[in-house]
């Protein structure tokens, strides 16, 4: 446990180390005003909730946190220090799991400056606080999940544009098969109980659903299976390829 | 003494290419062994595969007592190790750098500060400390990378070229670090600087294309060179040894 706490240290500080913490903070936060309060027609609607903003969250993290997980792993390997850490007295797993929280952490603490906007929100109207709440645990589950994504990609390649790249496509699929334009394409050739198995593991559908307000358990469960099964084959997948 | 590095018929192969074919390497505390042979001969995947960062495609390793492949962790805890080419973080500074291989390694965080003054001092590091590592130069930052392996004083003692781009002075020091410590560890060199050999090793192990072609003491090394040869008798050794011609022979 120690051992995680200290990759996650050296991870989170690494962070701040450098502009990345603030160009990502500055973007975030940029994205997030413009889709919420311009095309999420949060005053039009008359009617005091997130729901405008947590709508673009899946689409703002497809981008930013790929642009954090590409160099947990594959940094790594360029630089070389792959060979001391997978060399010290730690777990691998500790290493990943400590790695991963260090981004999320980061990420909800991005997530965690949109504050003004529910300040906003409270001051003009009387919003659902607890639909909030549910809005902003579904934002963090969805960072959870792209970032799992991204540690496992990153620990197969060496190229973070790779790395990039590649987790922005799986993450973009993750979140397309939930959709029911995507669903009634499938559905042509495919039984129901594919289409509903799709529906069932896409990031989207388990998104919507803790979004609309109502925290299910089975919801939950989604989320912290998906995670725990990326870290523990990014774990195994850097514990198999050592050096490449 | 006490044997540290028990590595049995090791043998590596990447797809197609035999990178180790049949290495056997036992080394006791007080041993400082040199790890000879010319480029790709495998001794950079031998010692990857003594730190357990290559798993070998046959054969056992005990280190410190623990056998790596049962007890990875127990065996990571006997060795410091130097990789190829001395990784390290470049945006953090040597000070922090060195307090994470601390703290990964478990030292109590009370001991750290003493630990940290204590490695600093024998690498000569203290102008530096608080500098970040990509400002140092090549002779600092393989320095960083030794104080790195060395920070829990570990029974064993893996260098992968650990003098390899230092100007005359620095190999001079290292050198001196080594041979001081060389009397109570097990330490494991790779180099193929061969005066390195007669200056701090105890012990000469030369491969070439994978196997071992000699093991013996640096005076028996140089006693393979012909007796013809009356100068650079080691240089004439070592390519009598590792020359395409010799390991038909063998
Ligand atoms: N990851 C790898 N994949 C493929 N071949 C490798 C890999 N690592 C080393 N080799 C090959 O194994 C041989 C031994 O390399 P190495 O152990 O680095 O030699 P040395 O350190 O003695 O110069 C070389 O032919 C090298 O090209
Ligand atoms: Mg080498």
């Amino acid at each position: 446990m120690s051992a995680c706490r200290t990759i996650f240290g050296r991870e989170f500080s690494s962070y701040f180390a450098t502009p990345l913490a603030a160009v990502f903070l500055v973007v975030f936060l940029f994205l997030a005003g413009i889709f919420t309060f311009s095309m999420g027609t949060l005053f039009e609607r008359g009617q005091a909730d997130l729901r405008p903003f947590f709508q673009f969250v899946p689409w703002l993290f497809l981008f930013l946190a790929p642009a954090l997980s590409m160099r947990l792993w594959a940094e790594e390997r360029r630089l070389g220090t792959i060979e001391i850490i997978t060399t010290l007295p730690i777990g691998i797993g500790h290493a990943v799991t400590g790695k991963f929280l260090a981004a999320w952490l980061f990420s909800l603490f991005a997530l965690a400056l949109t504050f003004p906007i529910w300040i906003t929100v409270s001051w003009l109207g009387d919003p659902d606080q607890g639909a909030i709440v549910a809005g902003y645990l579904a934002s963090a589950m969805v960072a959870g999940i792209f970032l799992a994504i991204g540690s496992l990609v990153s620990a197969m390649t060496k190229n973070q544009v790779i790395a990039f790249v590649v987790t922005v496509v799986l993450c973009f699929l993750a979140l397309l098969t939930g959709f029911p334009v995507v669903l009634d394409f499938f559905r042509g050739w495919l039984p129901t109980d594919a289409i509903n198995l799709i529906a069932g593991v896409s990031v989207m559908t388990h998104f919507t659903s803790l979004m609309r307000g109502v925290i299910e358990v089975r919801d939950l469960v989604y989320f912290a299976t998906a995670i725990y099964a990326l870290l523990a084959a990014t774990a195994l997948m850097i514990d198999w390829r050592k050096s490449i | 003494m006490a044997e540290l590095i028990n590595a049995q018929n090791l043998y590596k192969s990447f797809g197609a290419i035999r990178a180790v074919n049949g290495v056997t390497l036992r080394v006791s505390a007080g041993e400082v062994v040199g790890f000879l042979g010319p480029n790709g001969a495998g001794k950079t995947t031998t010692m990857r595969m003594l730190t357990g960062f290559l798993d070998p495609t046959d054969g056992e390793i005990t280190m410190g007592g623990f056998v790596l492949r049962d007890d990875p962790i127990g065996a990571r805890r006997t060795f410091g190790y130097l990789p190829e080419g001395a990784p390290a973080y470049p945006d953090m500074t040597v000070r922090a750098y060195l307090t994470f291989i601390a703290r990964a390694r478990a030292i109590p965080a009370r001991e750290i500060a003493a630990r940290l003054d204590d490695v600093v001092k024998r690498v000569h590091l203290g102008g530096v400390i608080d500098q970040v590592i990509e400002t140092l130069s090549k002779g600092f930052k393989r320095r960083v990378g030794i104080a790195q392996a060395l920070i829990h004083d570990p029974p064993i003692l893996i260098m992968d070229e650990p003098t390899d781009g230092l100007d005359p002075n620095q190999k001079h020091e290292v050198r001196e670090l080594i041979r001081t410590m060389g009397s109570t560890k097990a330490i494991v060199l790779s180099t193929h600087i061969l005066e390195e050999v007669e200056a701090v090793c105890t012990r000469a192990v030369v491969i070439a294309a994978g196997r071992v072609v000699f093991d013996g003491t640096p005076d028996e090394f140089e006693r393979q060179a012909p007796a013809t040869v009356t100068r650079n008798r080691m240089d004439s050794a070592f390519r009598t040894m590792t020359s395409p011609a010799s390991e038909v022979v063998s």
